[in-house]
């Protein structure tokens, strides 16, 4: 170390340079530079481990009920979901698919024209301050728990169903589906206005450059552009529905039953499990068959996880 | 507009512009013939992009630009009131210093501007797309070499056939003038010699102003030379006779290598 120390004179041209040091010599910044790399090390696996422990665990639970106990065919395709029948317990799940599956897509078609609607506004139109005050409260509002969605959902959306729609009961597909859009809104808002950001800003001037109104820059040049980044957007937000839990709960009315109106009242998987996991006897078929429903959640989760990666992926690799 | 060919394309009077409180251009006067080729050149930052940037107002994006004076073009002051920015654009054709072909296909690229600009509703005719696409590609010696490919991604074409692409869309709204903001920056030595040829070819036929930092360039591949400095125009003449005996000492510096 002793050559770092002060100014080394420049050597006459010509010499050779010495070594400054041994070089097998290891300093400190060699053993910090270890321990780093073997923390952060620890830090990436550590998800790795945590999703596949999480996995193993689910499975070792379910995969012995789907192995002995289940009928593929009623699984899927009863609608009768009867865990504590004292005659026969049924595990049929077909009414719990359709109660999760409708709430997803209405949440959806209530998130998606707002979400990408807002991403444009803020990505393309908005400036300065409003912009910023837009970011601020759309991160805001991602931070409201479940449980206060549901709220809103049990007490304010439900008097409303019932007054303006003159139905009996309030807590229905259309509640859960509003109530879970809401919440989708905020993520999907972010990603999507990331995407419509990582489109390179020489298009939008070409483009204008060529008299092309700000609206037009967006439609024919934006949002193609940005097209694969707004699909992992979309995804995601399904992705958010399908496994949100306490506030459907709250706000579809937990009966098990094939919706077919918007003001059905419906059961989610992910409510099922939370609702009834406490009641079920430890490794009984009941609780069995409800981590059987938390793999297939899981299942789809990162089924359409991935979808989503390989969109976002897609897009990088374009560069566009 | 007027039919006939005026000796004037564009006529900058007192044309000042800040960035916020930075002020890029000081009481600019210039007057750029018609159908010919003038070079812009100066150090950098010396305002040269700005005043090329500001006929076709696209430094207006930029929500912080203030502009006062005017600038004619072809007789009518495009800075006034009343004027829509759409019109102005149409006609004022913009290249970049980085080829910006849209993430569409060779032919989308083509028709964009036409498309924005048509008058007529409705679908048009297959093969009216087919003959502007053609004649625009044509012109730009770039058909040959994508004929057979026009549903590629632009993107996916090298730098040089980009450019001229560029250059192409550009054609089919029948612009008077067009602006290049240094069109072989990026360019190697070969794509640069095609495209300059090809500006070269296009001279007459349209206004061309062009905005660049290789000396070589200006002196071969224009006929009437801008020399700027801090936001003023400096010199202004004819390229041959400049570069030989520049009349200002700023000018003789600059192109001498001094400074810049």
């Amino acid at each position: 170390m002793s050559a770092n120390d002060g100014p080394v004179p420049h050597p006459p041209r010509g010499t050779p340079v010495p070594f400054p040091a041994r070089a097998d010599e290891r300093d400190r910044a060699w053993f910090v530079d270890k321990v780093v790399q073997v923390l952060v090390f620890a830090g990436g696996i550590s998800g790795i481990v945590c999703v596949v422990g999480i996995f193993v665990f689910v499975s070792r639970e379910g995969f012995g009920f789907i192995a002995h106990t289940l009928d593929l065919r009623e699984f899927f395709g009863s609608i009768a979901w009867r865990p504590t029948s004292d005659k026969r317990a049924t595990y049929g799940i077909l009414a719990l698919l359709a109660g999760t599956a409708s709430v997803t897509g209405l949440a959806m078609l209530v998130s998606v024209p707002f979400s990408i609607g807002a991403a444009i506004y803020i990505a393309e139109f908005a400036r300065g301050k409003t912009r910023e005050a837009l970011k601020v409260l759309i991160e805001l509002l991602a931070a409201i728990p479940s449980v206060v969605w549901g709220f809103i959902g049990l007490t304010m959306l439900n008097p409303l169903i019932i007054d303006v729609f003159n139905v009996p009961v309030g807590l229905c597909v259309l509640n859960a589906g509003v109530i879970l859009g809401l919440m989708a809104a905020p993520i999907m808002t972010t990603i999507a206005e990331d995407a419509l950001k990582a489109v390179p800003d020489g298009f939008r001037e070409a483009a204008e450059a060529m008299g092309a109104t700000r609206w037009q820059v967006v439609w024919r040049v934006v949002l193609p552009a940005a097209k694969q980044g707004l699909m992992a957007a979309v995804l995601l937000g399904v992705g958010r529905g399908f496994g949100e839990t306490m506030a459907v709960l709250m706000a579809s009315g937990h009966a098990i039953n094939l919706p077919t109106s918007p003001f059905d009242q419906a059961r989610a998987l992910t409510a099922t499990i939370a609702a009834e996991l406490g009641e079920a006897e430890k490794g009984g078929d009941h609780y069995r068959a409800l981590f059987t429903l938390g793999i297939l959640l899981f299942s789809v989760t990162f089924a359409i996880n991935l979808l989503a990666d390989t969109f976002v992926r897609g897009r990088r690799k374009r560069g566009g | 507009m007027d039919s006939g060919a005026p000796p004037l394309a564009i006529e900058a009077r007192g044309l000042n512009l800040w960035y916020g409180s930075f002020q890029a251009l000081h009481d600019v006067d210039l007057r750029i013939r018609s159908g010919i080729i003038t070079s812009l050149i100066g150090p950098s930052g010396c305002g040269k992009s700005t005043f090329l940037r500001s006929v076709n107002r696209i430094t207006e994006r930029l929500g912080y630009v203030r502009t006062t004076g005017t600038i004619e073009v072809h007789g009518q002051d495009i800075l006034a009131p009343g004027v829509e920015l759409v019109q102005v654009r149409r006609k004022i054709g913009m290249v970049f210093q980085r080829p910006n072909p849209l993430p569409l296909s060779i032919r989308e690229n083509v028709l964009f501007g036409w498309r924005l600009h048509r008058e007529e509703r409705g679908r048009p005719e297959p093969h009216e797309c087919d003959e502007i696409v053609e004649g625009a590609l044509r012109k730009v010696l770039l058909w040959d070499g994508v004929k057979d490919r026009l549903d590629l991604r632009a993107t996916e074409l090298s730098l040089e056939e980009q450019q001229k692409l560029c250059i192409a869309r550009l054609l089919p709204m029948r612009p008077r003038v067009l602006l290049m903001d240094e069109p072989c920056s990026a360019l190697d030595p070969k794509a640069t010699e095609a495209v300059e040829e090809l500006i070269w070819d296009l001279r007459g036929e349209f206004t061309i102003v062009i905005v660049t930092h290789n000396m070589a360039q200006a002196r071969r591949a224009s006929e009437e030379c801008v020399f700027m400095l801090l936001g003023r125009v400096v010199e202004h003449g004819e390229t041959g006779a400049m570069f030989v005996t520049p009349e200002c000492r700023e000018t003789a510096d600059y192109i001498e290598g001094r400074y810049g």
